[in-house]
């Protein structure tokens, strides 16, 4: 047997880890997150939880495994949405070509020019801030990443001689993009739907240090560092924890995405 | 086909681009609650002052007359006037422009500086420690989030060394100095994610392009090792490098708004912010435009550099 690559492996484990605690914060945390204790008010790690208090005295540890629940929930909902529709545009695209390919193409050209701060800016004009805000906006920048993606990986399916042979047999486009360019092109789209919903995850602290995202009391990574900057000079404890959190998470899902993408082509590990 | 026309056919593009995306935006806008008549005269405002403010600001005129107006008014520089601050809008982003763009320029270039010879060193001795401290600075820093390394700068550097501030902006009347040292933590914060991801792209690019024959022809007509790299491979690596550079502009426009938010810079970032807590939606509506008018600028200026780089892409569409 072939040995994994190193990165599936670390990658793997840390999104293991940060999935385990995602869910074992809805049954189960040290303390419940949105518990105030005055009495902890702002106390260092180990003084307070393993983590220490923030500013009402909750704690830390409980509300930054709250907060994996929130942040995953949110930028896999926007990846696995955005990946869908980017991935049936990019296949139409491929499979049509012509006009529809073109128009298809600038859409998202346009869609791309909306960066998900931005159209989180314009999303929650219109709809206030909240997690479909956040969604909403992360999802939508995934959309052209993903047609980009998908339609050069189908390209060169549609070029291949068995493709040419279903097409002799008399099989239509439609049928031919799920039996033959899906099934071939879905290890990649996979790779992309790790490293994108680390970004999504990058998105979403964003959203949240703003104010933009998941409304108080929901823990949320993002508004903990918000909320951590005015209490930076007495309390840097509060500072570590959710970035660090942030950074890991990231790390453990580009590493996973990366490890994919050896184990699946390992053409690209000389390369890159 | 002809430059020229291939040129007209481009920028024509771009203009249609633009256009859908400023009527999305003026939709988006449209359709938000909050009527800008009530909120510039505050709730204790009698119905029929309102009524003449809307006449007066051409509410109440056409939806579509009010989108021709507005696209009317940006190309003579008119972007209407502020709810909140009263003030032209325009001169509104003209001013906090003058943040933002040293911003971000300081940004590019410092990514550039740390990116360029880390990922050109690394590519020229792969597994050696330079490489391997390039690979984990490339996968760290693209995942931490650059508002997080703006907070760990103000409490490391400006909190605990002294240097520089902890946020704010003297502005350009203070003096270069002052003003420019008010920027380095906030660039800094937003290069590091940048120069992670270019360095990892210059490293496969050199790797990638030093593998070629002519490469191995340079070197055969004894070419030193640096000369060929410098020489030779590094120029023929820059292209995906400079691609890349371009598709993270709106990457750095996001990162940009976060980073003016956490060093309290009064940058374009923060004024689209601050209005759209404030519903100031005419502000936003521009600031959105203008932001969207960068990327595809942008996109568009590094699509026609590829060919200035490489001529092996003139002619091809």
């Amino acid at each position: 047997m072939r040995r994994l690559p190193v990165s599936l492996v670390i990658g793997g484990a840390i999104t293991a880890l940060l999935l385990g605690a995602a869910l074992l914060s809805r049954v189960w945390t040290p303390a419940d997150p949105t518990a105030m204790n005055v009495l902890n008010r702002l106390k260092g790690p180990g003084e307070a939880g393993l983590l220490g208090a923030d500013q009402i005295g909750r704690d830390v540890f409980s509300i930054v495994m709250a907060g994996a629940w929130t942040s995953l929930g949110v930028a896999l909902t926007a990846t696995i949405l955005g990946g869908a529709v980017g991935t049936l545009l990019g296949v139409t695209a491929a499979a049509r070509g012509g006009t529809v390919e073109r128009v298809l193409m600038a859409a998202n050209g346009v869609l791309f020019s909306f960066p998900p701060i931005l159209s989180a800016i314009l999303l929650g004009a219109l709809m206030g801030p909240g997690a479909l805000t956040s969604i909403t906006a992360i999802g939508v920048f995934m959309v052209p990443v993903f047609a980009r993606i998908s339609r050069a990986a189908a390209m060169q399916i549609w070029a291949r001689d068995f493709v040419q042979a279903a097409r002799m047999a008399g099989k239509g486009q439609a049928l031919i993009t799920v039996q033959h360019v899906i099934p071939n092109i879905q290890a990649q789209i996979i790779v992309q739907l790790a490293i994108q919903t680390g970004l999504g995850i990058l998105s979403e602290a964003g959203l949240s240090f703003l104010g933009m995202g998941v409304a108080p009391p929901t823990p949320s990574w993002g508004r903990m560092l918000a909320d951590a900057q005015t209490y930076i000079s007495g309390a840097p404890h509060l500072v570590l924890a959710p970035g660090l959190a942030i950074a890991i998470a990231v790390l453990g899902l580009n590493l996973l995405g990366d490890g994919l993408r050896d184990l699946t082509d390992p053409r690209r590990r000389q390369a890159s | 086909m002809p430059a020229l026309t291939r040129s007209a056919r481009r920028i024509g593009g771009l203009l249609a681009v633009l256009l859908i995306a400023s009527l999305v935006i003026f939709l988006l806008i449209e359709a938000a609650p909050g009527d800008p008549a009530s909120i510039m005269l505050g709730t204790s405002a009698a119905p029929d002052t309102v009524a003449a403010l809307r006449a007066e600001l051409g509410l109440n005129r056409p939806l579509a007359l009010r989108y021709l107006s507005w696209l009317g008014g940006l190309v003579r520089g008119d972007m209407g006037v502020s709810y909140t601050y009263d003030t032209p809008v325009a001169g509104l982003i003209l001013d906090r422009l003058l943040v933002t763009l040293p911003l971000t320029a300081m940004a590019v270039v410092l990514s550039v500086a740390i990116a360029l010879p880390l990922g050109v060193w690394a590519a020229n001795r792969p597994n050696g420690p330079v490489d391997t401290l390039a690979s984990v600075f490339s996968q760290v820093g693209i995942a931490v989030p650059n508002f997080w390394i703006g907070l760990l700068l103000i409490l490391g550097v400006a909190l605990g060394l002294g240097w520089f501030t902890t946020g704010g902006f003297p502005g350009w009347g203070a003096g270069a100095g002052p003003a420019i040292g008010a920027l380095v933590l906030p660039a800094i914060a937003l290069a590091i994610p940048q120069a992670a991801v270019l360095t990892r792209v210059t490293r496969a690019a050199v790797i990638e392009v030093a593998n070629e024959d002519f490469i191995r022809t340079a070197r055969a007509k004894g070419l030193s090792r640096s000369r060929a790299l410098w020489r030779h491979t590094v120029p023929n690596a820059l292209l995906p490098v400079v691609t890349m550079l371009g598709l993270q502009i709106p990457f750095l426009i996001s990162g940009a708004v976060l980073v003016e938010n956490v060093f309290t810079l009064p940058g374009i970032g923060t004024l689209a912010y601050q209005a759209l807590s404030q519903r100031d939606l005419i502000v936003v509506q521009n600031v959105v435009l203008l932001f969207t008018l960068i990327v595809l600028v942008v996109n568009f200026a590094v699509d026609g550099l590829y060919s200035v780089l490489d001529p092996r892409l003139r002619g091809r569409t």
